[in-house]
């Protein structure tokens, strides 16, 4: 693929973030594909974080196994990034801070130092560091500074024209000290192909919240959790906008319930998390699933168990999300598989949480939420709110007071008409207890194996297929790559790369895991000769299910990765040649 | 207009016959009909527990919830639709055992719905049990050689915690009881009405006859001030917190007027539709 691949490192808390955003928010809007990649740990100050970006001629999903430039701004970085390095890429450090020590190796990599702290600190502010990084990247790469400057004047225009015209001239020094030292050093940028100034440029978790608010969501609670916290912070910055509330709640277990409460009234409500606020979710998914209150669960994976690699990516949840919660209810679980993805998922989560009157969990990850990708655009209105059966004020006028069957048990599929709380004539008490029609609590042997039956039979109408399956390939390829959610990304680029290598190969991503499209998958891994299943988790739990659905064939090899880090491309490819592999 | 039997539901309620909950439920609905209230507007929010039962018993919407959760329910209801009276209900066992970390934090935010906790010092439903709030040395199946732990003391934890009203009543005084709940559904916030609600079944230690020995009716005291914080942690602790009457209330916005994304007409009414105008300013976000 015609790309670019571009890093800046340093210690974490001294604006490395920053210094890629602007980077790559001038990029967007001059017209460049862009995947960012944000590493970095759960502490505050020290420690090493990083920014990626890969500049692409189409959209991309992943920041690219290798790196053609790497900014560090500390001996570290140099340390962790090394290795990803490509033969003939070039390495800027600061030299007033460091004097870089290269480890041994056979690649020939272009050092380039210039002393960046010290030309900051002559224009009066050591804090422009990253203006000076910034433009000496775009001296590597021949890009013109007119955009950058209207992106600092942007992003400054609070502060007034003296820093604004600091921050572009510690641009332009950077700029100048990189051409003049290095003048025959220039790294080809792809050709750009997007839409000028037009392009979104968005965090998987940014377009899961932007999704919910456009799928009419007006009341968020949640408490806050590393990775799933921006989600919270796009609601607080755009839900008021509509009227919608949110609410940091004092625990996930609050969080959850606050969510039903809302969704009782009739306001399409949801929580987001991630694993250990998931698990202290369990009980009230259950309360859901009882009282056929619909419920949105967002979930960005990290890594477990218990408190985990809080910054860190993983996708070892489905279990939970599929089984969690003692007894027995109907759930919707969905993975999607790229940002845009997670934007319409929302959209269709709460119309089938409406739908069905069940719980519908959203499994995003680490990988998915906090990276940041450009979009062409993202289509508000793609799917239609659909707020279910809900009872029409008249009809209920029509009843007795009393008459009302909230859990009707001769309802079609299963699926009864809900009141909302303020119509007359449609009291009902919604129940964690086993019920009766109008939501009394009973015992009665055969009135609860009809309740079970009625809430159990809602979703055997409802087929995943058309969500949930993604199918790239010919029919009866040899090998069937098969992964779920955000694996999307680097699995496509194996499948993609394969193909050109000329093997007989294809690609299947399960979007949807609960209910399990078993008769397609079934299908697709019959036709197959050899099934990888790539996936982030060590008890290969896709792989697992895939065996207990699906009589075609259960010789399905692993390819497993659990240290935190998403896939690369080569890896999954690695693992195919080795039969299975472990990283 | 609706009257009390409006909330009033045709089955029977489960409760031991002279239990303390059909006084609450009984106050409740006289309350909601002098107060002029339609039960469709009305939402009772309960945990479990013998109380829990009382959002079945009631005639409005109900939500029976889990154990120790009926605040964060109801929570979510009142935040989404404030022009519903929303009633939270359960026991000590309940609120003041695994609730009691939802509890402080609905009251501190001044949720403004009505938090009735029916406590009768033990866990009936599960056939008598020590509850956070019995007495040390009280003997149950769990304690039988005498509880060792000092009781919670949930009413002076609200006051100190910014609960906006509080107050205590008696199974024993439906007047009182009924005039108080008027007042705590009233208020605009967040109100705590503690009732000693007696298990006639398992608790032969905090009976009726017990309770109407020693408590200390604050309506009896015309020179109470009930918006004297010092005044009602004193009265509190002089008589071992077995006070009825408002003992606390100060004024204070209710938490839907102040949160975030606050407006008047209520989420749940909110038009969805977003224009392409909107829509665009949204998107002109991530340029």
């Amino acid at each position: 693929m015609n790309d670019l691949k571009w890093k800046v490192g340093g210690a974490q808390g001294e604006g490395i973030d920053s210094t890629g955003e602007i980077f790559a928010i001038t990029l967007n809007r001059m017209g460049y594909y862009l995947f960012a990649y944000r590493h970095f740990m759960s502490l505050i100050k020290g420690g090493h974080t990083n920014y990626k970006v890969r500049i692409a001629a189409e959209e991309v999903n992943y920041h690219g196994d290798d790196l053609d430039i790497l900014l560090a701004f500390d001996q570290r970085t140099i340390d962790e990034n090394f290795y990803e390095l490509k033969n003939g890429a070039i390495l800027i450090y600061d030299s007033s801070k460091l004097e870089a020590k290269l480890p041994a190796s056979e690649k020939t990599i272009t050092t380039c130092p210039i002393p960046i702290y010290k030309i900051a600190e002559e224009l009066g502010n050591p804090i422009m560091k990253n203006m000076v990084a910034v433009g000496a990247s775009c001296a590597a790469v021949g890009l013109e500074l007119t955009s950058f400057h209207e992106v600092i004047a942007n992003i400054f225009h609070k502060k007034g024209e003296e820093i604004i015209a600091a921050n572009q001239e510690a641009l332009q020094k950077g700029y100048d000290f990189f051409a003049k030292s290095f003048p025959g050093i220039k790294l080809t940028m792809p050709n750009k192909t997007g839409q000028t100034n037009k392009n979104l440029f968005i965090t998987g978790n940014e377009a899961t919240g932007l999704g919910a608010l456009s799928a009419g969501c007006r009341f968020l609670a949640a408490y806050p959790i590393t990775p799933a916290t921006e989600v919270m912070y796009q609601a607080l910055a755009n839900f008021p906008k509509f009227g919608g509330r949110i609410i940091q709640a004092e625990d996930e277990i609050a969080a959850c319930l606050m969510a039903i409460g809302g969704n009782y009234t009739g306001t399409r409500s949801m929580t987001s998390t991630s694993g250990p606020g998931l698990s202290l979710m369990m009980e009230a998914l259950g309360l859901a699933g009882i009282s056929e209150t619909p419920l949105v669960i967002v979930n960005v994976q990290r890594g477990g168990p218990a408190t985990g690699l809080p910054t860190k990516t993983e996708q070892a949840d489905i279990n939970e999300m599929i089984y969690g919660s003692h007894g027995e209810i109907p759930r919707i679980v969905m993975a999607p598989t790229t940002i845009e993805e997670a934007f319409y998922y929302m959209q269709q989560a709460f119309n089938l949480a409406d739908k069905y009157q069940c719980p519908v969990l959203v499994a995003t990850d680490m990988f998915l939420g906090m990276s940041k990708k450009s979009l062409s655009d993202l289509d508000f209105n793609l799917v239609k709110i659909d707020k279910g059966m809900i009872m029409q004020d008249q009809e209920l006028l029509k009843l007795a007071s009393g008459e009302f069957k909230r859990y009707d048990l001769n309802s079609p599929n299963g699926i009864s008409a809900r009141s909302l709380p303020g119509q007359k004539n449609g009291r009902y008490v919604a129940l964690g207890n086993e019920h009766d029609e109008n939501g009394l609590e009973i015992e009665e042997k055969g009135l609860r194996k009809s309740m079970m039956d009625k809430r159990m039979k809602k979703l055997m109408f409802f087929n995943p297929t058309e969500l949930g399956i993604y199918y790239s390939g010919e029919e009866q390829a040899e090998a069937l790559l098969v992964g779920f959610g955000s694996t999307y990304a680097q699995i496509h680029e194996a499948y993609q790369q394969l193909q050109m290598e000329g093997q007989s190969v294809a690609h299947l991503q399960v979007k949807i895991l609960e209910p399990f499209p078993a008769e397609r998958v079934n299908q697709l891994i019959s036709q197959a000769k050899k099934v990888y299943v790539v996936e982030n988790n060590v008890t290969g739990q896709l792989r697992r299910i895939i065996q207990r659905e699906s009589t075609a064939n259960d010789q399905l090899i692993g390819i497993q990765k659990y240290n935190g880090d998403p896939f690369t491309i080569t890896e999954i490819i690695t693992g195919i040649r080795n039969e299975g592999g472990v990283f | 207009m609706a009257e009390v039997k409006d909330f009033r539901v045709s089955e029977k309620a489960t409760w031991c016959p002279g239990c303390g909950d059909y006084t609450v439920l009984a106050a409740l609905q006289k309350a909601s009909a002098n107060l002029g209230l339609e039960p469709e507007n009305m939402v009772v929010v309960s945990g479990i527990g013998c109380s829990g039962k009382i959002s079945q018993h009631f005639g409005s919407y109900g939500f029976h919830s889990l154990h120790g959760r009926s605040l964060p329910v109801a929570t979510g209801i009142k935040l989404t639709n404030h022009q519903l009276t929303v009633v939270a209900a359960g026991g000590d066992g309940d609120g003041y055992g695994i609730g009691i970390g939802h509890f402080m934090h609905t009251l501190r935010r001044n949720i403004d719905i009505t938090y009735i906790v029916m406590d009768n010092h033990i866990y009936g439903l599960t056939t008598g049990q020590t509850s956070p709030v019995s007495e040390r040395g009280f003997k149950s199946k769990t304690s039988p050689e005498g509880s060792a732990e000092e009781p919670l003391r949930p009413v002076q934890t609200a006051i100190i915690n910014g609960a906006s009203f509080v107050a205590q009543t008696f199974s024993g005084d439906l007047q009182q009881m009924t005039k108080i709940l008027e007042q705590a559904i009233k208020h605009q916030g967040f109100s705590l009405i503690n009732t000693f609600s007696p298990c006639v079944t398992f608790n032969k230690i905090n009976t009726f006859e017990w309770f109407n020995e020693h408590i200390i009716n604050l309506d009896e005291h015309p020179n109470y001030n009930s918006k004297d914080k010092f005044a009602a942690l004193k009265v509190l602790e002089e008589h071992g917190s077995i006070v009825t009457g408002v003992i606390y209330q100060e004024d204070r916005p209710a938490y839907h007027e102040v949160m975030i994304g606050a407006t008047s007409q209520p989420a749940a009414y909110l038009d969805l539709q977003i224009t392409a105008d909107k829509q665009e300013e949204l998107k002109e976000l991530f340029r």
